[in-house]
């Protein structure tokens, strides 16, 4: 008896440690805020029911397997009919189905109410975020009454710590699903289809996100980051992206402008300020202040853009940005423009 | 050993099938020899005319994807803000059989890449020669003169197809033996 217990309580500090080992990073099991929080919690309660379901199972078994002292020379016992007045296995089995479907029901129950309380709003004053699903990025907009303080980025969304927000959320092409694993549950992104998608994020810091529905050739490589950070550097933050774009002053800068105008950039990115306008691509205006490029895929630094400039489609096969094979001296003066874009 | 050559057959004709569905998303960085072979002015330099120049053919007719991304392309580099989803508007109308600078692929190149009067502008250096011939192929595609297997099936904007007026009508299959001579 004591060896079942032992097995039974191996298993669950296995299952323990692999568990603890999923924390950190996109992890759901390290919340950032109340709906994850909330999550976490309902997940701890299906895995507790899920282990002693599992527990009891295996000590019935090894009992069972204890009992029958057959070895193998001896002939297979013969099943015996229950006598008419002996209901105990009747009971037994009664029992267990009990316990299986109250357990299941209980999750089912929990998992409703979760999902409500994770999902539904918290306030009547909320920071309200576009999130725009495209193959492959994200664009984020921070709407506002007046059109010139709306603002508009790409695959990195900044949030005040502590305070509610509702993100609304919808598709240019296909279904993309909008996922920050510790701030709170997944929300499918619908072409033709506005939702509302409740978080809270209660610890400043960096946490990143991934789409969660198979969308293309690039949807494994589709990613965001949320940057919570205080309501002073959130607001300082925003009122830097409401800027339009500063004008170069400088010979190498003012050069890297004229390449980004008379080559294909134009025809697919905005740079507010500036006469590139095209909506197709991501926002530009601010690229410089973004810590990733190519949706979370490279870093923002002068090498990795010269390579997505030059050959996006070796970086990300299938991308919808075409190669822009040009001299070395345009994609250096090229890429100071982009870098002083702050 | 007849049916093990039938199988091969049929196998070889499936992957030669695929052809229609390749994707080349790194495309080699120039194709411009092409693009200098391509008339854009009746005026010649010493008297004496090519007559039409070579005919230049389109490697992105044949495949589907690349029909597909044209289309998107048209819509993204916002060719439809002049001619609709080819019926046409600001510009004529890309779907019927008037051409007033050529209806070959390389005349709709030179036009997207060049420009013409009265307000096409040249797309030059602004959109990657690869994708230009994209989307000559899907302009092609919208007066139906790619092949059927190749052409988006599936539009939600206008299409050309025979009106049904204009088609001989059909007796339903299936009913054999009716005599038609009744009334």
């Amino acid at each position: 008896m004591s060896a079942v217990r032992a097995l039974g309580l191996s298993a669950a500090t296995a299952a323990m440690s692999v568990v603890a080992g999923c924390r950190g990073q996109q992890s759901v099991m390290d919340p950032a805020g109340p709906q994850a929080s909330r999550i976490e919690w309902l997940f701890w309660v299906v895995f507790w029911i899920a282990l002693s379901a599992f527990v009891l199972v295996m000590l019935a078994f090894g009992r069972a397997a204890m009992r029958s002292g057959a070895s193998k020379d001896e002939p297979p016992l013969p099943i015996i009919k229950e006598p008419p007045g002996d209901r105990a296995a009747t009971v037994v089995v009664g029992l267990a189905v009990a316990l299986t479907v109250i357990g299941l029901f209980s999750i089912l129950a929990l998992s409703a109410v979760t999902g409500a309380a994770a999902a539904g709003p918290t306030s009547k004053n909320p920071v309200t975020i576009q999130i725009t699903g495209h193959q492959w990025w994200w664009e984020v907009t921070y709407p506002n009454t007046q059109p010139d303080q709306i603002v508009i980025t790409a695959n990195e969304i900044h949030i005040p710590v502590g305070k509610p927000i509702v993100i609304l959320t919808k598709s240019e092409d296909v279904i993309h699903s909008f996922w920050p694993p510790n701030v709170n549950g997944k929300r499918d992104l619908l072409p033709g289809n506005q939702t509302a998608y409740w978080m809270q994020v209660d610890k400043p810091g960096i946490y990143r996100g991934q789409c969660a529905e198979f969308c293309g050739y690039q949807h494994a490589h589709m990613g965001f980051r949320i940057v919570a950070e205080s309501e002073a550097d959130f607001s300082k933050w925003q009122q830097a992206q409401i800027k339009p774009a500063k004008d170069p002053s400088d010979a190498e800068t003012i050069r890297g402008r004229a390449v980004f105008m008379s080559r294909a950039c134009v025809m697919c990115h905005t740079i507010r300020g500036t006469d590139a306008g095209s909506r197709v691509g991501p926002d530009l205006t601010h690229v410089g202040s973004r810590q990733m490029i190519a949706a979370e895929t490279l870093p923002n630094t002068r090498g990795a853009l010269a390579g997505w400039i030059l050959d996006p489609q070796g970086i990300k096969p299938g991308n919808r940005m075409s190669p822009n094979p040009m001299p070395p001296d345009d994609l250096n003066a090229l890429i100071t423009y982009l870098q002083s874009l702050q | 050993m007849r049916s093990k050559f039938a199988i091969v057959t049929v196998c070889l004709l499936v992957i030669a099938g695929c052809e229609r569905e390749n994707r080349e998303f790194r495309q080699p960085p120039s194709a411009s020899e092409v693009f200098n072979s391509i008339q854009v002015s009746g005026l010649h330099p010493g008297g004496t005319s090519p007559e039409g120049g070579p005919a230049v053919p389109n490697p992105y007719e044949e495949s589907a994807y690349a029909v597909s991304e044209g289309k998107r392309l048209f819509a993204q580099y916002n060719c439809v803000g002049c001619h609709a989803n080819g019926g046409g508007g600001i510009g004529p109308p890309l779907m019927d059989n008037v051409w007033i600078y050529g209806g070959e692929p390389g005349n709709i190149f030179a036009t997207v890449m060049e420009g013409r009067p009265n307000g096409m502008p040249s797309f030059r250096a602004r959109i990657p020669e690869f994708q230009a011939w994209e989307i000559v192929a899907y302009v092609r595609s919208l007066s139906g003169q790619l092949p059927k297997d190749v052409a988006p099936s599936r539009s939600d904007h206008m299409q050309v197809k025979p009106s049904e007026s204009s088609m001989s009508p059909q007796r339903p299959t299936g009913i054999t033996g009716a005599p038609e001579s009744h009334q």
